[in-house]
């Protein structure tokens, strides 16, 4: 797939997102156990607006854990998480910071977009409505303006003459397109990547990452990143934060954290998986 | 069976087994899904009062039920029912109890999975359940569905004893006035056959249409392409394999 688009196709991936180089994401002091298991262990780090940031680490390291939280699928057990200057689990109510109520939640994870390992697109959806149902129900789209959207984004993919297909007719890496393309009809501001490739056979992964790399090049949207595939995270990447423990123990930028990385753990992870 | 008996009783018991088996149905659906939906809430009280409804309708015996709406309930209220009636009421009650079991597992086998990705693109609970959960709870939940439709049409006989006229009342009749005993009973067995059998046929039609909604191949049956269509005739995956690689190009 080429990497120049027309205008309409890049406008179809466009958050509507605040100037580049502002705090989005941010999180403070966060905790999160799994019974005795502390997976994150008083994290602090924070996201600039545009930026595309990868995270790397041995599996059980907590890396799918704050896409998880960021999506609200998880919550934190201390700490907050705040997302374009709101916070995520919280609201302020009477100057008190309390959790937040199922409605607060929705609006703020309207920001925020996913794309899962196992693609979870529905099955009882053709691909079409896979991407104008939440448009349109949740966002409030006419049905003409949602589809028009999904079709340009369905372009962006190269999956155009598969709309009128269920998701169980296509094959992985098409099914894991059509989700990038569910995710970005929302127009988040921030897309979340949880090891998108890796439940793909080894050929199909290629066209996969090719979308990505296009959508990270074209557009402003904020990326949350976490794979194993290093070529692509140093494609795309401007940051790179190596995890270790539930903490963040070395951060850079590709070249450097993938060259010369400091810490010796890091060392260690890329030795084993490079 | 004398031909009196045969078109003045046993024809419109059919039509009154049949009517006492749709009717009863639908009341059992809407308590299936009313109660089988409640038990999966989040809200336990909820929970609780939707179980506690099917522990009591699970419990307790149809045909005792339905004596007790017949004679019971107008003797301690002063209001009675019409028969058929009282009887749809309670097979409706009663089954509508046990089809709240098949809601909730099907709910309860969607993955966690789609539940997330509905999270993930904000919808409400109940959006989720409406356009996510349900339709694909739907197709697992027809085959145990069918079992509980003829279980009901053959539990529609005990409507008899509260004298309304079914086809097992005018078998009995038959029985008390000629003492045919053996051609009334075989036809009624034969009867409940046929009725069930077209039950059965019908909810395989329609499994195969909610499997077609969710784009998998319906297996062929004898009467298949009488619902279901026919979707990508051809080897699916080879072909949308196919696809991908053209559109990597």
């Amino acid at each position: 797939m080429s990497s120049d688009f027309t205008p309409s196709q890049k406008d179809a991936a466009q958050p509507e997102s605040r100037a580049a180089g502002s705090e989005l994401i941010r999180f403070d002091n966060v905790t999160k156990r799994f019974g005795d298991n502390v997976v994150l262990d008083d994290l602090e780090f924070s996201v600039s607006a545009g930026k595309h940031v990868t995270l790397i680490g041995p599996s059980g390291s907590g890396k799918t854990t704050i896409l998880r939280l960021l999506m609200t699928l998880l919550t934190p057990d201390e700490g907050t998480i705040t997302v374009d200057g709101d916070y995520l689990t919280h609201e302020e109510r009477g100057g008190k910071l309390v959790p937040a109520g199922e409605k607060h939640v929705r609006e703020v994870r309207k920001k925020i977009g996913m794309v899962f390992q196992q693609f979870n697109l529905f099955p009882n959806m053709k691909v079409l409505r896979n991407i104008t149902e939440a448009p349109v129900h949740v966002l409030g789209l006419s049905k003409d303006e949602a589809e028009q959207r999904a079709r340009e984004l369905l372009e962006l993919v190269g999956l155009t003459e598969h709309i009128d297909k269920y998701p169980l007719q296509l094959s992985g890496g098409q099914q894991q397109r059509v989700a990038i393309a569910r995710a970005l009809a929302m127009r988040p501001q921030v897309l979340l990547l949880d090891e998108v490739t890796s439940a793909l056979d080894p050929e199909l992964v290629a066209g996969v990452l090719d979308v990505l790399r296009d959508i990270a090049h074209s557009t402003d949207i904020t990326m949350l990143c976490v794979t194993h595939e290093m070529g692509f995270a140093r494609d795309i990447s401007d940051d790179v934060l190596m995890f270790n423990e539930g903490k963040v123990i070395e951060s850079g930028p590709p070249e450097k954290m993938f060259n010369d990385p400091e810490h010796e753990r890091t060392r260690e992870f890329l030795s084993a998986i490079l | 069976m004398s031909s009196g008996i045969f078109t003045e009783w046993f024809l419109p018991g059919v039509w009154i087994t049949i009517q006492v088996t749709l009717y009863s149905a639908a009341l059992a659906a809407v308590v299936a899904f009313g109660v089988g939906i409640a038990r999966t809430h989040r809200l336990w009280i909820v929970r609780f009062v939707a179980g506690t409804y099917f522990e009591i309708f699970r419990g307790t015996s149809a045909l005792v039920f339905m004596l007790w709406m017949a004679f019971a309930f107008p003797l301690m209220f002063g209001w009675q029912f019409v028969p058929m009636a009282a009887g749809v009421l309670a097979l409706g009650l009663t089954y509508g109890a046990y089809g709240s079991e098949i809601v909730r597992g099907a709910l309860q086998a969607v993955t966690a999975a789609q539940r997330e990705a509905g999270i993930a693109l904000s919808f409400t609970r109940g959006q989720r359940l409406r356009r996510i959960e349900l339709p694909q709870a739907w197709p697992e939940m027809i085959p145990p569905f069918n079992n509980l439709l003829i279980e009901l049409l053959k539990g529609t006989a005990l409507v008899s004893v509260i004298s309304v006229a079914d086809m097992t009342f005018a078998g009995n009749l038959s029985r008390l006035a000629t003492s045919e005993s053996a051609p009334a009973y075989t036809l009624l067995l034969v009867c409940y056959f046929v009725i069930a059998f077209a039950l059965t046929r019908g909810m395989r039609a329609l499994e195969r249409k909610a499997k077609a909604g969710l784009g998998q191949t319906p297996k062929k049956g004898p009467l298949s392409g009488l619902l279901s269509r026919k979707l990508n005739p051809e080897g699916e995956m080879s072909q949308a394999r196919a696809g991908t690689a053209g559109g990597q190009g």
